[in-house]
């Protein structure tokens, strides 16, 4: 089990590495840096002194390969570098958002879980009856309502019922719980919806498929109950594929909800991406792709374990 | 209530005891979107404590469903029960609360399905699994229920259960879990267990195991036991009594020895005419029951088997009653009497008996010491950590218009040889020489040809065709791309002509293979081999995915074909009988090695290897008296792992004749009598 834990943590070099070579490379493979986006935005007239002494200053006037070379150093070394627009520690900048976005999508996650595993277990075991229907509706609607969208229809009926608006700055949990809290529910719960019915949708089939299983059968035989058929012998099995689809999910809340920050005023890391992207903030840009990939090995790894620790025909040696 | 129901229905005639199961006079209809299907008609019989009722048809009979309903775990949303009663201790099931009846299962009535592989729920360990009755019907505390299920496992002859019972089930081989199985079914000491096929998807001396503990364990602890199968050798061998069921009805009750020697069913005299048997002369042809049972979304009114039969007249139009023809005999059949007394005989055996093949015929193949290995588990920067020697060293020839059967039981390597010789696999080492060529040293043009010239049958008829291709693009696809005709037109003309060698109609080139039954589909998968105009055809367990019926007519079926078209056949097989009708010789592998080959009436009358005799002795014939007679000496143990197999001969762990020296001396294939080769040293 350690050893499997240790090859697949080595083998997260060699990705990783992949993914550094291609972000680097085809952020500078596009015309354009972001000196020209900086000077060239005040309009006025710049010399080319000006944009020559920029570049040298950020060190893009370096050969790439001593670039990236660098760029590597710094990241063995957990030096990622400083913002070329701020001038903050890249680290500083991430740190501040990544909080947020990790309790939006820890909190999206739970209310999914909370809602997709009774939906999609009740729409499974009452088949083709009007509960069924009404679950299929439901999560048919979560599937087509754009999360945003629904997050703005949230902040209007909290305007017009409460009179309450997103606040502007975020307060941390530990700071204020009742205030963090009371702000990134709703966020949680406009992207936990579509979360909600992806993963409704895929225990409902499972367990379908499972409940037409020849062990399920045998469980009657044996004279077992047949609320611990489903919890015991159908839900052990049928839960296995839901797994992988949270565990993508969440990975991707982490940095994919640009649109949804916005409605929210919140200031999380899909945000952070959107800004660094449109200033070509390289330095930012490399080190959010970075903590991405590292995110999303992650969470395979973990949704690996779980696995493993739930069907033990699947065990790591 | 209808006659069948009031009519006495018999017990062994030495044991008047009363019964335990009643089933009276019931019919299960499944509401599907086509109409009604009347799956069980009117079904009435009874079993008594420590007896062995077996309940024979084929598939779609209403055998399992009978059974399922007994249990009531038929689907609900679509089945329905019209009509009848089940009585058990003189309760009727139908009439019980869902509550009620789920205290029942489990505790009195358990049940062992057909599948042990898919049957076991694969996340819990086996503890749990058989502890979960005893703590929920017998409220046994978890320490208390493990140490009988620790007992319950060495019942049935698990070794070493304390440590088994924390394992899963992958950890455990399809026989041992069938055993696991039996020991859920046991937990609570139940009065009646109903066994859905039980050992169908094993090997002959797995069944053979499986079987011996049940009936042992049923006449210990006068359990109740329904056996439900197809393999009328496990009736004659272990069952008092026998219910033949037919497209939905009893045809026939009786004891089994009255039933099997003195059939009055035209059906079940046609099913023992039509298997082919280890314990009778080989006759040129089987006999067959032509056509297909009835569709049961509308059955015939009259007898249902009238349009198969060939003592069919005008009255077996009308309803028949299930009567009984002698004490304890029941029959459906309005000639019964007429048919005992004349003793006519309706089933054709015409055909001529294939001819010796002359020693002087051309080699077609020759092969010379196939060897398959295959590497297991490594990964990414590493080797593979251990070998599987699939096929080890096999060697054996066949002459033209010879049919060589390779027997042996799953994981022996028989299908891999298969493979091999159609080049699906590269060997490891040895040589397949075909019409005196390398098959190894060809090149692509030659190796075509050969492809063309070597074609195989698969087992499963229904796997192995494209659903979404039609019948007449399944057959013209090869044709057209070894350009073996010239024209579109000329391929519907040759289709038509295959189509019409294998029995089949010209217009079938235009279905589907859903649209077709088993056994058509079997015989689409022939007509498209035939239509490379093959020399040699490797047969793969062709017809044990067939019912008894319809496996008659496909072995007739290549039979002919062989006779007719000059084929050479490989036929690989499990089953002896089969094995021994078609083959003119016959291969004997165990765990990739070759044991015994010999001809067809040699190694039959006078098997030399341990292992030959062990799997005839594990064969069961369809004679109950014969089965009686003889002492059941089943072969113990299991397939050792092929990843580390024993020392010296593979066979001795199981071997009955087993010496010191068989575990150090890998024995040769040595011709022991003329034309009789055998591995073994102990043979003189």
């Amino acid at each position: 089990m350690l050893r499997y834990l240790g090859r697949r943590l080595v083998l997260m070099i060699p990705t990783l590495l992949g993914v550094a070579i291609i972000t680097f490379f085809m952020l500078r493979v596009v015309p354009g840096d972001i000196v020209e986006v900086k000077l060239r935005g005040d309009g006025g007239s710049v010399t080319a002194d000006v944009i020559a002494a920029e570049r040298a200053r950020l060190g893009l006037d370096q050969p790439l390969l001593v670039q990236f070379a660098d760029w590597m150093v710094g990241l063995v070394t957990f030096d990622f570098g400083i913002s070329m627009w701020t001038g903050r520690p890249v680290v500083e900048e991430i740190g501040l958002r990544l909080e947020l976005s990790f309790q939006v999508a820890v909190m999206a996650t739970v209310v999914a879980v909370l809602i997709a595993i009774p939906l999609g277990t009740l729409s499974a075991l009452f088949r083709n009856t009007w509960i069924d229907y009404v679950v299929r509706i439901f999560t048919i609607a979560g599937l087509a309502v754009p999360s945003f969208w629904l997050g703005m229809l949230v902040i209007l009926a909290l305007l017009a019922l409460f009179n309450w608006l997103p606040p502007i700055t975020y307060t941390p949990l530990y700071v204020d719980p009742i205030a963090n809290l009371s702000q990134l529910i709703w966020p949680a719960l406009a992207v936990g919806y579509r979360y909600a019915a992806v993963v409704a949708r895929m225990v409902r089939s499972s367990l379908l498929e499972v409940m037409r299983e020849d062990y399920i059968r045998t469980a009657r035989a044996k004279g077992v109950f047949e609320r611990l058929v489903v919890m015991r012998h159908a839900m052990g099995n049928a839960l296995l594929p839901a797994i992988t689809v949270i565990g993508l999910e969440f990975a991707f809340l982490i940095g994919g909800l640009v649109v949804t920050e916005q409605v929210f005023n919140l200031n999380g890391i899909g945000r952070l991406f959107v800004q660094a992207v449109s200033r070509n903030d390289f330095m930012l840009i490399q080190t959010l792709v970075m903590l991405l990939a590292v995110v999303f090995i992650t969470v395979n790894l973990i949704v690996d374990l779980l696995y493993a620790a739930l069907d033990p025909r699947i065990r790591y040696k | 209530m209808s006659a069948i129901a009031m009519s006495p229905t018999p017990v062994a005639a030495a044991e008047p005891r009363r019964a335990l199961l009643a089933v009276e006079d019931l019919s299960v209809q499944f509401v599907t979107s086509r109409g009604v299907v009347r799956a069980v008609e009117r079904l009435s019989y009874t079993v008594a404590p420590g007896e062995i009722l077996a309940v024979v048809g084929e598939s779609g009979c209403g055998k399992s469903v009978s059974s399922l309903a007994i249990m009531r775990l038929l689907p609900k949303q679509t089945a329905r029960i019209p009509s009848g009663r089940i009585l058990f201790d003189g309760r009727d099931l139908l009439a019980l609360s869902d509550e009620e009846m789920r205290s029942l299962r489990g505790r009195d009535i358990a049940m062992i399905f057909q599948e042990p592989m898919t049957s076991l729920n694969p996340v819990l360990s086996i503890g749990e699994q058989i502890m979960e009755p005893l703590i929920i019907h017998l409220a046994m505390t978890p320490a208390a229920a493990r140490s009988r299920a620790v007992e319950l496992l060495g019942l049935v002859g698990i070794t070493d259960p304390e440590r088994r019972l924390d394992q899963y089930p992958h950890q455990f081989s399809g026989g041992m879990r069938q055993r696991v199985m039996i020991a859920i079914g046991l937990a609570c000491n139940p009065k009646l267990i109903i066994a859905d096929e039980p050992t169908t998807a094993l090997d002959v001396t797995i069944q053979a195991q499986i079987l011996e503990l049940m009936k042992d364990l049923c006449r210990r602890l006068d359990i109740a036991l329904i056996v439900i199968t197809h393999n009328l050798g496990i009736v004659a061998r272990y069952a008092d009594r026998v219910q033949v069921m037919y497209a939905g009805e009893a045809v026939e009750q009786g004891v089994s020895e009255q039933v099997f020697q003195t059939p009055r069913h035209p059906y079940t005299e046609g099913l023992l005419r039509s298997i082919p048997r280890l314990d009778r002369p080989r006759d040129g042809r089987l006999a067959t029951i032509e056509g297909l049972p009835p569709n049961l979304l509308a059955p015939p009114d009259g007898c249902r088997f009238a349009p198969r039969c060939p003592y069919a007249e005008a009255a077996c139009q009308s309803p028949q009653t299930l009567a009984e023809v002698r004490p304890g005999h029941l029959t459906r059949c309005g000639r019964a009497a007429e048919i005992a007394r004349r003793g006519i005989n309706g089933w054709s055996l015409a055909g001529e008996a294939a001819a010796e093949v002359a020693s002087t015929a051309p080699l077609v193949l020759e092969v010379e010491g196939l060897t398959k290995h295959f590497e297991v588990g490594g990964g990414l920067l590493r080797g593979a950590t251990a070998v599987v020697k699939a096929v080890d060293g096999v060697s054996f020839s066949l002459r033209e218009g010879e049919t060589l059967g390779l027997v042996g039981e799953s994981g022996c390597g028989k299908s891999t040889v298969g493979r091999l010789l159609l080049k699906l696999e590269t060997p490891t080492a040895g040589r397949i020489r075909f019409e005196g060529r390398d098959l190894a040293g060809l090149g692509d043009r030659e190796l075509r040809d050969v492809r063309r010239r070597i074609q195989v049958i698969f087992q499963d008829p229904f796997a192995s065709l494209n659903p979404r291709m039609t019948v007449g693009q399944i057959i013209t696809e090869p044709l057209m791309v070894y350009r073996l005709v010239a024209s579109k037109r000329a391929a519907a003309d040759r289709v038509a002509e295959l189509l019409g060698q294998v029995g089949l109609y010209g217009y079938m080139a235009e279905r589907y293979p859903h649209e077709l039954s088993g056994g058509q589909r079997q015989r689409v998968g022939i007509a498209r081999a035939l239509a490379m105009e093959p020399r040699f055809i490797v047969c793969d367990e062709p017809v044990s995915a067939l019912d008894v019926s319809i496996q008659g007519q496909i072995i007739n079926l290549l039979e002919e074909l062989k006779l007719r078209l000059g084929l050479t056949y490989l036929f690989i097989a499990h089953d002896l009988a089969v094995v021994r009708h078609i083959s003119d010789r016959v291969a004997v592998m165990y765990l990739g090695r070759m044991m015994e080959v010999a001809a067809r009436d040699a190694l039959y009358a006078e098997p030399l290897h341990p292992y030959t005799q062990a799997l005839l002795d594990a064969a069961p014939v369809p004679d109950p008296v014969a089965e009686k007679a003889r002492a059941p000496r089943t072969l113990g143990g299991e397939l050792p792992s092929p990843l580390n197999p024993p020392s010296g001969c593979v066979f001795h762990t199981r071997c009955v004749a087993a010496t010191e020296a068989c575990r150090r001396v890998v024995p040769s294939l040595e011709e022991k009598r003329p034309g009789h080769w055998v591995a073994c040293i102990n043979v003189a």
